[in-house]
């Protein structure tokens, strides 16, 4: 229970401060495609006896890579399409070649948080330190190539090579996180805890910070409720992240009828 | 067991007859999903058709544990989820893949929750796989009346919708200023995808159905700019891919390493891989050539009559 506690709250920390960029670059369906193609890895590692946690490295890294390069000569959104949809062919491959598999697929799609043990604290500590390490040193041109993507193009910060790295933090923490609540449920936490920090604040380090606590609180609260109701963590983490993105809009709605007018508020984004 | 080892056309393939429902139904989806994936692309709402795929399985798996048919739950699971996505503000380009994820988010934690209680209270494991991949060789006859309803529908609607939705999918300012109502066209637009994407999900599984979706579309609209010969050039290759992923699969029989068989996922989704990737060279080839303004606009390309 205490690893638990421990891997999901690296979890969400992760999660909040990676999924700031998502959310700010727009690329929740990168967010989406990543994990959920990655698991095919876990399934082809188990086929050929290596450990999890390669698999998903190997082709969480493979996805982004692909994305990153099919994107540069055609669009974005079906560019991760159709890699994503790879991936899973290559999934549903390793499947079929064997067969006691079905169990651990769920767990993979859905994450086992409370059968974490004492081992997985060590990777996904360090996997989340590179993970924040990169997000800190990469932080001004990231910021930059994501709000002012020709202003940075103009420093000499060039889109591509910022899409790239963004895309290979994303696929880091995926291979991290994906062990523990899931390749599906990654996604949610990564998308909806930022997307309500943005309805309360502006300004981006806030934002952040905001981010990771609320990612922190949705991830105890899922954890304790799973803990007593023995339904699914990652029930827990989807229906919660919706809920607070729904409360961010609400909060934003309620501010904007009683300050001025909407019209008069610059447009953030 | 094949006496004809080298043969392109296992023994019994024209016999048998859930290859026959398979290769028909196959047709059907992927002429469906062509038609309906040309403004998918366009509209750059492959993200929108992708969760689709994924929340129907929220839908399947809740009929499923209601005991009604798996079919109508993919359908009423995509279209309220259609509803909360329009709902969050779908339409506006910046937002809109917020708003999927938001809904998918949430559809996939339901999905959770009703897997797990499929599982606990069937106490079968295999359900899960079932619902969350698909197979084309496991249609059953009873269900081809909803799906041709289902096919029909949505043909209707993108078809009945063709000038408008072409318009505002190229340009909203455009079609806003004829006097096209931009957000009902893609209201409208939004539930046949949702619909679209639960008859291809229940039928060839969640992955074709994103993969048939989104890679014929991509590959015509990467080879032709006249959008009609697009569509048609998205279900031609849809229908191509499909038919001979289902002849692959069929002969994978007799491969290694189980003699199970390969999926028909995996080989369709590499054939409109292959083709996506190939669909590009001509461009690219266009593109060395000397005289033409290297990155020129593509939506003012995409724009000008072919």
């Amino acid at each position: 229970m205490v690893n638990a506690w421990t891997v999901a709250s690296i979890v969400a920390v992760v999660a909040g401060v990676v999924g700031f960029f998502t959310v700010l670059r727009g690329s929740t369906f990168v967010a989406h495609a990543i994990p959920n193609g990655s698991f095919a890895g876990a399934a082809g590692a188990s086929l050929i006896g290596l450990s999890t946690l390669v698999g998903l490295a190997v082709f969480s890294l493979g996805g982004a890579v692909t994305i990153g390069l099919l994107s540069r000569r055609g669009r974005h959104d079906v560019a991760t399409a159709l890699a994503l949809v790879m991936m899973l062919g290559l999934g549903a491959l390793f499947l079929s070649f064997s067969s006691e598999y079905a169990p651990e697929v769920y767990s993979l799609l859905f994450g086992e948080v409370l059968g974490i043990s004492t081992n997985d604290v060590g990777p996904t500590a360090i996997l989340a330190a590179v993970c924040v390490l990169a997000v800190v040193a990469l932080y001004r041109p990231l910021m930059l190539s994501s709000v002012l993507p020709e202003v940075g193009q103009a420093r000499g910060v060039s889109s591509f090579a910022m899409e790239m790295a963004f895309l290979i933090v994303l696929a880091l923490a995926t291979t991290m996180t994906v062990p523990v609540v899931g390749t599906l449920l990654i996604f949610s936490l990564m998308i909806g805890a930022p997307a309500t920090a943005r309805s309360f604040t502006d300004r981006p380090l806030v934002a952040m910070g905001l981010s990771v606590a609320i990612a922190l609180v949705i991830v105890w609260v899922a954890i304790a409720a799973s803990y007593t109701t023995n339904y699914p963590v990652g029930f827990f983490v989807g229906t919660a992240s919706a809920a607070s993105y729904t409360l961010g809009r609400a909060w934003t709605a309620l501010r904007n009828r009683r300050g001025i007018a909407p019209e008069l508020i610059p447009a953030s984004t | 067991m094949s006496p004809f080892p080298g043969s392109i056309f296992a023994p019994g393939f024209f016999a048998s007859g859930p290859v026959h429902l398979a290769l028909g139904v196959g047709a059907l989806v992927a002429v469906v999903a062509g038609a309906v994936g040309v403004f998918t692309v366009m509209r750059g709402q492959s993200f929108a058709g992708e969760a689709f795929g994924d929340l129907g399985t929220t839908g399947g798996a809740g009929a499923y544990l209601v005991g009604i048919g798996p079919l109508w739950g993919f359908v009423v699971g995509n279209v309220i989820a259609a509803g909360a996505m329009e709902a969050i503000g779908i339409q506006r380009a910046r937002g809109r893949d917020l708003a999927t994820g938001i809904v998918l988010g949430a559809g996939i934690g339901l999905a959770a929750l009703f897997l797990y209680l499929d599982t606990t209270q069937h106490n079968t494991t295999g359900a899960v796989v079932t619902i969350l991949f698909g197979s084309v060789f496991a249609i059953s006859s009873s269900t081809l009346p909803l799906i041709l309803l289902l096919s029909a529908v949505v043909l209707a609607i993108t078809l009945t919708l063709y000038r408008p939705l072409l318009l505002s999918s190229v340009s909203a300012e455009m079609a806003a200023a004829r006097g096209i109502p931009v957000r009902v066209v893609g209201a409208v637009y939004l539930l046949a995808l949702a619909l679209a994407a639960a008859l291809a999900a229940i039928t060839i599984g969640t992955i074709l159905s994103t993969a048939l979706l989104v890679g014929p579309a991509a590959s015509a609209l990467r080879l032709t700019r006249r959008p009609l010969t697009a569509l048609l050039t998205a279900a031609g290759i849809g229908v191509a891919t499909m038919w001979l992923g289902i002849l692959l699969a069929y002969d994978s029989y007799e491969w290694p390493p189980t003699g199970r068989g390969w999926p028909v996922s995996f080989f369709v989704v590499t054939l409109v891989f292959l083709i996506y990737l190939l669909s590009g060279v001509p461009e690219a080839a266009r593109r060395r050539r000397p005289g033409r303004p290297r990155g020129a606009p593509r939506d003012a390309r995409a724009m000008t009559p072919g």
